[in-house]
């Protein structure tokens, strides 16, 4: 049976999630999310020894299309939502990264 | 210490659909910036994706290609990270239960030299996947631009094993690879168009020894060349840190193209955490036996298999099939050919040096040559024209202008041969007359022949052939000679 889960490093999960938090709000989110892994953890209790394991909590299958086109937005209807745009592409601050 | 370098490749496939893996939004090469998405591509709330089902069929054929186990269940999961790149903020991609798992893939190291084959290998594979493509980044003194044309187009990943011992290893696994997907229709592997792209990953340890030291990964090598002189520059600056006393810090490193060289990209506190979890949005994939006999069937024969067969069972040579067994169209126009006269080695010479020449030259500008398909001159014709050299209708000299003709016009050889009267003299008489005036007006070689000089006889043939505008038949011509000089 696994241990309950240890207290969630809240700095790490919030720099993962790229969100600023209050001394605060790390007291309370640790608080909160610390509940929330305990109640998953009821999981680990349940007998499920002879059970065959899922990919999908549905027992569906196959779920696809053929491969034929269908209409694409048209020139400019992609871009409506983005903040600033130039030579018909979406203009972000420049982030060079290795991924 | 000699060090021995240790490499594993992950290369992207781009794969060969009308559509995107996850949405039905045509992807196309090369078209205006940002007109080839929708909702699902650019990530708007309340959508949901929808598996394309030929990029599956494709990836479960590239397994079946190289001998993969292709599982009976495949799932789908997000791999999370921000980046501009992906509106989503995840990659839908396959953590745990990939399409496919396992296989190898034969591989042909440069022989001593072009014409004797190179040792063959084999490299484990350890798994391919299917994911999906993203966006493409341009960026400028102060921002960057994202086109989203190449996001959610469907790539296959594929794993090596780290069992590559060479930047040559690295150049033969990718060339194989390239040449089975694009014959088997699974992907272009157009380099240039960015479809197949590499991340090396390269660790050094001492001769012997079976240690796994730390590693550094190049990403994003799109050429082979830069593969090989990547890994190349990896392995030497490795070895040196060893042999200075330093230690090898994993990393990712940049390939510095006009440089050439790697360097480190920002080192990071810690490792990237992709926080994988199986996509709520799409139901697994389950493969019936039945699905995978029915793409089997559809299989091309890899080229080294095809090569042991042309050799044992056509006679050729290395060299003749090292040209046809990595281009299938030429290999079946081969086979076409030899199925309606059965020369194979003859037909082998016309096919993989005078039409692969005629077809290099031909075709629209800038594309590369003419495709074997649209070759005017077809497999019967060839066939056609070693059967009239057999025959001894026409000579192999006369032959080269027939094919010629054929390659222009389409024209049976049979029918250019009658048109322009190129069938071999066998008339002796008009022949015979011929010779004695050639004797009679070039008494120099006359001389030296009738002095022991064998080769004086060339010029005197050389002669009568200008005379029947080559049409005398070579063997008839030299005996009428001999016995003319003879006299």
């Amino acid at each position: 049976m696994a241990e309950a889960p240890s207290n969630i490093d809240i700095d790490y999960v919030a720099g993962l999630a790229r969100i600023h938090l209050t001394p605060e709000e790390k007291e309370t989110f640790s608080v909160q999310l610390g509940d929330i892994l305990h109640y998953f953890d009821k999981l680990n209790h349940v007998d499920v020894s002879g059970i065959e394991p899922t990919a999908h909590a549905f027992p569906a299958y196959n779920i696809w299309q053929e491969d034929v086109a269908e209409p694409a937005f048209a020139p400019g209807e992609a871009l409506l939502n983005a903040p600033e745009q130039r030579q018909n592409q979406v203009v972000v601050p420049k982030v060079v990264e290795d991924a | 210490m000699d060090y021995e370098p240790v490499i594993g490749l992950e290369v992207h496939v781009q794969l060969k659909t009308k559509t995107k893996m996850f949405t039905r939004v045509a992807y196309q090469y090369g078209e205006e910036p940002n007109t080839l998405t929708n909702p699902v591509i650019m990530g708007l709330p309340g959508t949901l994706p929808v598996l394309n089902k030929a990029a599956i069929e494709q990836t479960i054929r590239f397994g079946l290609l190289f001998g993969s186990e292709v599982p009976e269940i495949s799932k789908w999961d997000r791999k999370n990270y921000f980046y501009p790149d992906n509106p989503k903020n995840y990659q839908l991609s396959q953590y745990d239960q990939p399409l496919c798992v396992g296989g190898s893939v034969e591989i042909e190291l440069p022989g001593p030299s072009r014409n004797v084959m190179g040792e063959h290998k084999t490299i484990e594979l350890t798994r391919a996947h299917l994911e999906e493509d993203v966006g493409k980044l341009t960026h400028f003194e102060n921002d960057s631009l994202v086109d989203y044309n190449r996001a959610g187009t469907p790539l296959l990943e594929i794993v090596s094993e780290p069992v590559l011992r060479s930047p040559e290893e690295c150049v033969a696994f990718l060339n194989a690879l390239r040449v089975a997907l694009s014959n088997a229709g699974i992907s272009d592997c157009d380099m240039e168009k960015g479809q197949l792209r590499c991340d090396a990953n390269v660790s050094v340890r001492p001769v012997g020894s079976d240690i796994l030291n730390t590693r550094t990964e190049m990403k994003n090598l799109n050429s082979v060349a830069h593969v090989r002189d990547a890994v190349a520059y990896e392995i030497q600056r490795q070895t040196k840190v060893y042999q200075d006393g330093g230690r090898v810090v994993q990393e990712t490193r940049r390939w510095n193209v006009d440089g050439g060289f790697t360097s480190s990209l920002r080192s990071k506190e810690h490792a990237h955490d992709y926080r994988y979890f199986p996509d709520p949005d799409l139901m697994p994939v389950k493969i019936p036996q039945e699905t995978k006999d029915r793409l089997l069937g559809d299989l091309p024969e890899l080229q080294f298999d095809m090569q042991r067969r042309f050799m044992e069972d056509y006679g050729l040579p290395y060299t003749l099939t090292s040209v046809l067994c990595p281009d299938l169209p030429l290999a079946r126009f081969f086979e076409a050919a030899v199925a309606v006269y059965n020369k194979p080695r003859q037909i082998a010479n016309y096919v993989a040096n005078d039409l692969l020449r005629e077809l290099a030259e031909s075709g629209n500008e800038g594309e590369g040559g003419m495709p074997v398909s649209e070759s005017p001159a077809s497999p019967e014709s060839i066939a056609g024209l070693v059967q009239l050299i057999d025959d001894g209708v026409i000579s192999s000299q006369i032959a080269k202008a027939v094919f010629a003709e054929m390659f222009k016009t389409g024209k049976a050889p049979g029918d250019i041969v009658e048109a322009k009267g190129l069938k071999q003299s066998t008339d002796t008489g008009e022949i015979e007359g011929i010779c004695r005036e050639v004797i009679a007006n070039n008494p120099k070689p006359v001389e030296q022949f009738k002095a022991g000089n064998e080769k004086a006889i060339n010029a005197l043939k050389g002669q009568v052939m200008k005379a029947t505008r080559g049409k005398a038949n070579p063997k008839m011509l030299d005996d009428l000679l001999r016995k003319l000089l003879g006299d």
